[in-house]
């Protein structure tokens, strides 16, 4: 049996923010990461992050994940575990891990989920064809490992991933055979559709996809415009070549371990599906579970590392490591969290926070 | 295919080392996951789905949708998205749940 002041799950922005808080107020840190590598899903993020310099505004987010990864190195308290899969929490607070293949269990006093979210993807015929990825496996694949997912892509979706991830696959030198979004508008900054249309990308606003075509791979799509209630119009079908569809429609939420331990959840369509009820300080409705990040519902990783840092903070405080400017960076914390959601692009995020945000404790 | 020149990141040459597919010999970077190999490769088709044989690939590259399981040295249902590739591996398309005995 491990013993650990706090246990994090995850290894992303939010984890590694809350492990690094945490342990520089002074507690003692397990960091556990189901990959073989830490970062997350930034690792993967070529492109250069918005927000303020809080939260590294202007650098690209692999660079981010670099600068978290080392300081959580140089931090003395974190004990980092890679390839360490959380199996399941217990009542009576043990947690089962498994690590490199073994089998260990911990009993920490305290438990940050950062689970991160997963890919969402969409009914449509042939919509199993090898050739559809998500849009975040688009990106392990060229970003990561230096590998095309396709020759011609079709990305579903304009909202940021897809405009991003779109002009990430011309870097790579894809062709980008189109946008196709449902919405009457692009949803995603608008910097990023610009840099598109400069480089002729057409973008389907009120289109959808119909159907996938191949045998047994994706040799190319149906889509269709949409009438003002969002059901095709028939015959507007137009046939696209393509050997590859990049779906960015969305995450949900990882949160089968909240729902395991116990975690009173609610569904917010705004964050992507069921997240845990929590207050301001992200503890949720357990009493010695915290959450941070996407699994709270899903957002940008900036929002995920501020959440991270709360959450971090917080709990060493609770359990007495309390730094003398605590009162101070938490609330610096809790400020830039808001400035982040002030914008007219965050009224969705906010208004499905105001579902699953309780009254503050204490 | 690998990309070569890219305006952000660089890709260094790494050891290649030598794995089969079905019997047939292919080269990937060793230390990759063996999904990134096969589509270096262009093989995009990774099992077939066990009711109705449909051919499935890579679809979430991070462990988590069950989308990738292939058979890797006998054994099945490995999630190819994450299992990196060593020199000699035997991996094989999965068909249905994979033989366990």
């Amino acid at each position: 049996m491990i013993t650990t002041e706090i246990l994090v799950i995850g290894a992303g922005p939010a984890g590694l923010m809350a492990a690094i808080h945490a342990a520089e107020a002074g507690a003692r840190v397990l960091l556990v990461e189901r990959a073989d590598r830490l970062g997350g899903q930034l690792i993967k993020q070529t492109h250069k992050f918005f927000g303020s310099k809080a939260e590294f505004a202007g650098e690209r987010g692999m660079d981010i994940a670099e600068k978290l990864i080392n300081w959580s190195s140089d931090v003395s308290g974190i004990t980092i575990w890679k390839n360490a899969v959380v199996l399941g929490i217990y009542p009576d607070g043990v947690v089962t891990i498994s690590h490199e293949g073994a089998f260990c269990t911990a009993r920490p006093k305290k438990i940050i989920i950062a689970t991160g979210a997963s890919e969402k993807t969409m009914a449509f015929p042939n919509n199993d064809l090898p050739g559809i990825y998500g849009a975040g496996a688009v990106q392990t694949l060229m970003n990561v490992h230096g590998v095309l997912p396709a020759k011609r892509i079709l990305m579903i979706g304009a909202g940021n991933i897809g405009v991003i991830v779109a002009y990430q696959l011309l870097q790579a030198g894809v062709e980008v055979a189109g946008i196709v979004e449902a919405a009457p508008q692009v949803g995603g900054y608008r910097v990023h559709a610009a840099k598109l249309q400069r480089h002729g990308v057409p973008i389907y606003t009120s289109h959808s996809i119909q159907l996938a075509h191949g045998d047994s791979c994706l040799e190319g799509v149906t889509i269709s415009k949409l009438d003002e209630k969002w059901q095709p119009i028939a015959g507007s079908e137009q046939y696209i070549a393509v050997d590859g569809l990049c779906l960015a429609v969305g995450l949900s939420p990882l949160t089968e371990l909240l729902w395991q331990a116990g975690c009173e959840m609610k569904f917010a369509g705004e964050l992507g599906g069921y997240v845990p009820l929590r207050d301001a300080n992200m503890k949720t409705t357990h009493e010695n579970i915290y959450v941070a990040g996407d699994v709270s519902g899903v957002e940008e990783a900036s929002a995920a590392m501020v959440e991270g840092k709360l959450a971090g903070l917080y709990v060493a405080s609770v359990l007495g490591h309390k730094k003398d400017s605590f009162t101070k960076e938490f609330q610096t914390a809790k400020s830039q969290l808001a400035a982040l959601r002030s914008g007219p692009a965050s009224v969705k995020i906010c208004t499905g926070l105001s579902k699953v945000v309780l009254e503050e404790v204490g | 295919m690998r990309i070569v020149n890219h305006p952000i990141l660089t890709f260094p040459q790494q050891d290649m080392v030598t794995f089969t597919l079905n019997g047939q010999k292919i080269e990937g970077v060793a230390g990759e996951p063996i999904a990134a190999a096969l589509h270096a490769a262009d093989i995009k088709v990774l099992r077939h789905s066990h009711e109705r044989h449909r051919p499935r690939g890579l679809f979430c590259a991070i462990g988590n949708c069950s989308s990738c399981l292939m058979t890797v040295d006998g054994i099945p249902n490995i999630r190819v998205c994450i299992e990196p590739l060593r020199a000699g591996m035997v991996v094989e398309t999965q068909e249905g749940k994979g033989k366990i005995i």
